[in-house]
């Protein structure tokens, strides 16, 4: 059975479970759709900014479970960029993005922030997280349509005649 | 012991000036890149992430093309690359339960629920060399006949072998109640034997993948009892989440192509425990399925002195393989034989000398006696 650490499974509030939802859809965009689709966004002024953390690559340790459910193990790394702003308004923004991508890991804390900012909230959800989302279903239901035309069925071999 | 020794610089430089000219090859042939060799080398690239330890095909096809495709100096290269890296915490346990599974078989259960699905393999290919590809301009890539494509989605697929053992045939990787233990980590602190087998189990998914390989050879063979099946071998993407500090909830970083693979041994059983079916588990990067099936196997032998098995053969001794598997520091070792050794090998052949002259002596007086 899939188990995941108290941590993780703490009860999120809609706030939380709504900013838990962009973050993962911009992290898991490919850079060329995240710049397009950044590029496109009309902002009602161009955001003001500085960084927290400037960006930075480090390795994160993956943990697998023994078994697949069992215990946790190390099982290796997996190189990470990091980046924290703050907005002249004064909201954070932040990003954690699996590889190297400086650039990946500024535009995700960036519309993070403004993602937080009623102003732009809105604009962004609809022209850049949807958007992005829908990439990201859409490549996940290729890739499973290819694997289900590999489906095999070795119940239903004909025996005889019926 | 080696020496140090001066000089040679010159040497040296033009040495490694003539290996990039070797790397390059014919100059009027097109030079290969890093994104080729990403997305047309993948199975090398897999190779090299597991065994380098770093998720990062980028970095793994750039290792490749600067090794000239030779996977152990590649991982070395890779696993230099990562020291120069800060630690980003650690992940939460990844949750291969609901992997998007792209391929999915079992040697043991032919009706398990959501079917087998093949997948890309070369299982099942002749092994004809395709002089297509020779040819000149690419084989066409034949379309997938829609005829067979399943409508049915292919839903995050329940673990085989937890599905099937509601008559307690098989041991369960977890008990109900266990908490989770944080792992030593051997990146951190070194291996202490016996290791826990959260550590052997780390060792082995950065081991080599031929060394692994023939040690499952040979625990099929009769090096250790055995018996494997596997039970259930699956290949897909899953998210990887992390906790920020920042944040204190789990956020989704990416995903990452994942095969894991199960396999199901048989036990006899011993004073504390009916006989059952034991399990060895294994995991690797990308589509790496021969390593992740040698990883099941030889995590399973070496759980031998756990289960109250007789310890006989090194695929069962966790120093053996555990202090072997490496092959960046197998490679080192071996390699460092063709430093200098001059004054070590200097002082052996004068020892064999004298040696010879005292037996020659010892003849002599013998024979003029």
């Amino acid at each position: 059975m899939s188990v995941t650490s108290q941590q993780a499974n703490a009860e999120l509030t809609p706030e939380q479970a709504s900013r838990k939802r962009w973050i993962g859809i911009l992290a898991k965009a490919e850079l060329k759709d995240l710049q397009q689709h950044w590029q496109a966004l009309v902002l009602p002024a161009a955001p003001e900014y500085q960084f927290i953390r400037k960006p930075e690559t480090g390795l994160t340790m993956l943990r697998g479970r023994i078994g697949g459910s069992g215990q946790p193990f190390n099982m290796g790394e997996m190189t990470v960029t990091r980046c924290a702003l703050r907005l002249a308004s004064g909201t954070l923004g932040l990003s954690y993005i699996a590889g190297r991508s400086k650039e990946h890991a500024i535009t995700a804390a960036l519309a993070d922030a403004l993602l937080q900012e009623e102003r732009t909230a809105e604009l962004l959800e609809s022209a850049l997280i949807n958007p992005l989302d829908e990439i990201q279903q859409a490549a996940q239901a290729e890739r499973m349509r290819e694997a289900s035309s590999t489906k095999v069925d070795f119940f239903t071999m004909v025996r005889g005649e019926d | 012991m080696y020496v140090a020794v001066k000089g040679g610089e010159k040497a040296i430089d033009n040495a490694h000036a003539l290996m990039r000219k070797t790397r390059r090859g014919d100059e009027s042939i097109t030079e290969l890149t890093v994104e080729q060799i990403r997305e047309q080398l993948p199975l090398a690239v897999d190779r090299v992430m597991n065994e380098g330890s770093v998720y990062d095909p980028e970095l793994a096809a750039l290792a490749l093309k600067q090794a000239s495709g030779d996977a152990v100096e590649a991982i070395f290269l890779l696993r230099a690359y990562r020291t120069t890296l800060p630690r980003i915490g650690y992940s939460e346990p990844l949750d291969t339960e609901a992997m998007q599974i792209e391929r999915r078989i079992s040697g043991t259960f032919k009706d398990l629920p959501g079917g087998q699905v093949l997948g890309s393999t070369y299982d099942y290919t002749h092994r004809l060399l395709d002089f297509t590809l020779l040819a000149e301009g690419e084989a066409p890539i034949s379309a997938l006949d829609p005829e067979t494509s399943d409508e049915e989605t292919l839903d995050a697929c329940p673990r085989v072998l937890e599905l099937l053992n509601k008559e307690g045939l098989i041991e369960q990787s977890r008990e109900a109640d266990e908490a989770d233990h944080t792992p030593a980590d051997l990146t951190r602190e070194p291996v202490n034997y016996p290791a826990e087998r959260a550590v052997r189990l780390q060792n082995l998914v950065r081991g080599d993948e031929g060394f692994l390989l023939s040690l499952s050879y040979a625990s099929m063979r009769g090096y250790g009892d055995s018996h494997p099946f596997a039970g259930e071998l699956r290949s897909g993407r899953v998210n990887v989440e992390l906790v920020p500090e920042e944040l204190g909830f789990a956020i989704e970083i990416g995903d990452l192509f994942l095969t894991e693979c199960e396999m199901v041994n048989q036990f006899h059983g011993n004073k504390n425990q009916p006989p059952q079916f034991t399990r060895g588990y294994g995991l690797a990067f990308g589509r790496s399925e021969r390593k992740a099936m040698s990883v099941a196997l030889v995590e399973r032998s070496l759980r031998a002195e756990e289960l109250g098995e007789e310890v006989l053969y090194p695929n069962q001794d966790q120093e053996f393989v555990l202090s072997h598997s490496d092959c960046v520091s197998a490679n080192g070792f071996v390699s460092h034989l063709k430093l200098p050794h001059y004054v070590d090998f200097q002082s052996e052949l004068e020892m064999i000398r004298r040696l010879r002259r005292e037996i020659a002596a010892a003849t002599d007086e013998e024979n003029n006696k």
